[in-house]
């Protein structure tokens, strides 16, 4: 009698539902998975030990290119490191604007998840919709930093520059008549405030829009119901945090457990769910960017009565303005120090984390007081999440590893950092 | 005497009917290049965008521009492939295909072969099709291809007994295997139409035709996020065309047999007040045809195992079940099916 083998199935790194560049090593009894190895490395940039060779301030840009759908919370980490060791006090202006981009963040990323989860479910509307708001969102980016994606805005300290007055407008040209840059334009007449106000006005009605398509879609239930169950325990030993977490149940948010910036003065709740199945953190992440809307309106109505400092006066790690740097003794030396030896930090380590979209982001900090650190380690959320594929994909079929892999919102920048 | 009687009979003849067919084909190709552009535009849309519009005005020339490049595209045979298999799984595919056509009536006389058991026929070119795709699964030596066509094997089975069941109560009403005479027996308006006592049937074979075109969302062959592209993940250029032009010719005939068995082809809704026309079928297939395009926008992908599940556990009992209502409606001439 011939021996049954199993079907080995090398999925990625170049599959369409990949997410980058996973490998994925499947033995499969006919369509049920026995077996699911996933091999990572594939986008290793060494961002760790990068981080090593340079002055503290040239890494922030690195820490983008980590997750890179969610750019800004990368940076938050990082620079809630070096502030938590110098033990800086920053602006509280800088911290509304940081959760304000953090929840900005959340969005995009979550838009991002919700549309490529969808894709790799079948259901190619809710991508499309997805990035149009995503759109609006890399616009704000680029109104405070210039850059729709790599931002490099928060600054130990602070934040680079304070909210522009005027949003970019789009111009008109070959390829966009008058009329469609007008329209384009419409809700950009006013400050980054106002386009962003605009933006959570409606923000909602879109939510409302995927949920029309998948929520009670009985296709999208029978994908996701049951797939991939985590127990409570379960979660806990595989170190899920974030959305993985909070859908297997725990109500578990650093941004209400270990408040950080003014995350303890905003208004929001914790959503949880109850299966652990893909449904549940589906509708988790759901709930999390219509909460995000709300953090990001309260967030506007203080900053619009609040002017005053973005960035830390301590000019021993902030750039002095450029007038007294022309004018004044001590603000030339300071601009020359930190423009070429930059500062340094007193020997020791720390370990800061923020509510990253994807779950806890952790910057792990050594300094031997010199003016780039002697190690930094990342955690990644995503890193724990992937690890639990095999036990999340056993005994499900081909079709629910890519569901799989959506729920678990894999980037690979930050597992291969 | 001219050249024509100077002829023979048979060659008369073969000519005669290779004009008749590619006065079908022909404008059967334009319309299934113009339904991948109306798909791409529909879609684009539904997706808030707008589609191809650079290739001449709105895009329009977009399926020629496609045809060229995949003409002139190298066509790539797998190093371990079984190369005779591999070529000839298209065509195996796209000949059905084709051929279907013959017996499709657009109206009362235009018709390519009047035979009278269109309906079997029809059912059996439908299903030769599926061959091509298992053979082209096998003959790539990929393994997400032998994927692909073990899910269409497994699929077609599941969908063509409740597809053949659902056709069974349109020839039990029509009492016809002909298809022209299956129209002209719901003549008499909106009425008397076989999709009002068929629904539940209708229902079946709408959904067992998107299924057997492996259509979204029953798209498991191809299978885009899981396995690629499925059977024909390793063609290019013309090959990876002729699958796609049998996948869209198939659509436009499972649309077009809705609008003749369900809904009474030529026929006008209101023939007091508009009369018979072939435009009326051109019209109904072509909201089936759309039907396709917004399933796929709308739903995501069901897993293999439970198409099958749908076919065999839903679709199978509600057309037996329907059936057996029928009968004892005809039997006992209940209402509508008289």
């Amino acid at each position: 009698m011939p021996e049954i083998k199993n079907y080995t199935l090398n999925f990625g790194p170049q599959h369409p539902a990949a997410h980058g560049v996973l490998r994925l090593v499947l033995e499969m009894d006919g369509e049920v998975i026995e077996r699911a190895d996933p091999h990572i490395g594939l986008l290793h940039r060494g961002t760790e030990k990068l981080a090593e060779t340079k002055p503290y301030n040239q890494t922030i840009g690195y820490m983008d290119r980590l997750d890179y759908v969610s750019m800004m919370c990368n940076e938050h980490g990082y620079v809630m490191a070096i502030e938590k060791m110098l033990d800086l006090e920053i602006p509280e202006r800088a911290q509304y604007i940081r959760v304000m981009f953090d929840e900005i963040t959340r969005i995009l990323n979550h838009l991002m998840w919700i549309g490529t989860h969808a894709l790799d479910v079948g259901a190619m509307t809710v991508f499309l919709y997805a990035f149009r708001e995503r759109e609006d969102l890399m616009d704000m980016y680029e109104a405070v930093s210039g850059a729709r994606m790599h931002a490099t805005y928060y600054r130990p300290g602070g934040v680079a520059r304070d909210l522009p007055d005027a949003m970019p407008q789009y111009l008109e040209s070959r390829w966009r008549s008058k009329k469609e840059a007008d329209r384009l334009n419409q809700n950009r007449q006013g400050s980054l405030l106002d386009f962003i106000e605009d933006f959570c006005r409606r923000f909602p009605r879109y939510v409302d829009e995927y949920e029309t398509l998948l929520t009670d879609n009985r296709i999208w239930k029978q994908r996701t119901v049951g797939i991939g169950v985590v127990s409570e325990d379960r979660a806990y030993q595989l170190g899920f945090t974030g959305p993985m977490l909070r859908g297997s149940g725990v109500e578990w948010d650093l941004r209400k457990k270990q408040p950080y910036e003014v995350y303890d003065k905003v208004d929001f709740d914790i959503p949880v769910g109850t299966n652990g199945d893909c449904y549940d953190r589906y509708l988790v992440r759901v709930e999390e960017m219509r909460q995000s809307n709300r953090i990001i309106t309260q967030c506007i109505d203080w900053l619009r009565v609040n002017p005053g400092l973005s960035m830390t006066e301590n000019h021993k790690v902030a750039a002095p303005r450029r007038e007294a740097i022309k004018a004044d003794m001590e603000g030339l030396i300071h601009h020359f120090k930190l423009f070429t030896e930059g500062y340094t930090l007193p020997p020791g380590e720390v370990y800061a984390s923020v509510e990253h979209p994807k779950g806890e982001f952790g910057i792990y900090l050594i300094s031997d007081g010199a003016n780039k650190p002697y190690r930094v380690k990342i955690r990644a959320p995503g890193f724990a999440h992937l690890s639990s594929m095999n036990e999340m994909a056993q005994g499900h079929m081909l079709a629910d590893v890519v569901a799989i892999i959506g729920t678990q919102d894999i980037v690979f920048g930050e597992i291969d950092r | 005497m001219s050249i024509w009687g100077w002829l023979h009979e048979y060659v008369q003849f073969t000519i005669y009917s290779g004009v008749k067919a590619l006065m079908i084909l022909l404008p059967l190709f334009i319309v299934v290049a113009y339904y991948t552009y109306a798909e791409r535009k529909v879609i684009g849309y539904m997706q808030s965008r707008k589609g191809p519009n650079r290739v001449g005005p709105k895009g329009l020339l977009q399926p020629f521009a496609d045809m060229i490049k995949l003409m002139f595209k190298e066509i790539i045979i797998p190093t371990n492939s079984n190369r005779y298999l591999f070529i000839i799984a298209p065509v195996i595919t796209f000949a059905p295909a084709m051929a279907a056509w013959a017996v499709i009536p657009f109206n009362d006389t235009l018709v390519f072969s009047n035979i009278n058991a269109g309906l079997l026929y029809i059912l059996a070119m439908t299903s030769v099709g599926v061959y091509g795709v298992i053979i082209a699964g096998w003959a790539s030596n990929s393994k997400y291809a032998l994927i692909g066509a073990m899910r269409s094997a497994a699929q077609i089975v599941a969908y063509e007994i409740a597809m053949g069941f659902a056709l069974v109560g349109v020839l039990m009403v029509a009492g016809s295997l002909n298809l022209g005479e299956i129209v002209n027996s719901q003549s008499g308006g909106i009425g008397e139409w076989f999709f009002i006592p068929l629904l539940p049937l209708f229902f079946v074979y709408l959904i067992s035709g998107v299924a057997e075109t492996n259509r979204a969302p029953f798209d498991v062959a191809e299978g885009e996020s899981e396995i690629v592209a499925g059977f024909h993940v390793e063609y290019s250029g013309m090959t990876f065309a002729v699958f796609f032009l049998a996948e869209y010719a198939n659509m436009i005939l499972i649309a077009m047999l809705c609008a003749l068995l369900f809904f009474g082809g030529w026929l006008s809704p209101f023939p007091d007040l508009v009369g018979d026309s072939i435009g009326w079928l051109f019209g109904k297939t072509a909201v089936f045809m759309l039907l396709f395009l917004w399933f796929r926008a709308t739903f995501p992908r069901y897993r293999y195992d439970q198409i099958m599940r749908l076919g065999w556990k839903v679709l199978l009992p509600v057309t037996i079940f329907w059936l057996f209502v029928e009968g004892v409606a005809i039997y006992f001439e209940v209402g509508l099916f008289v």
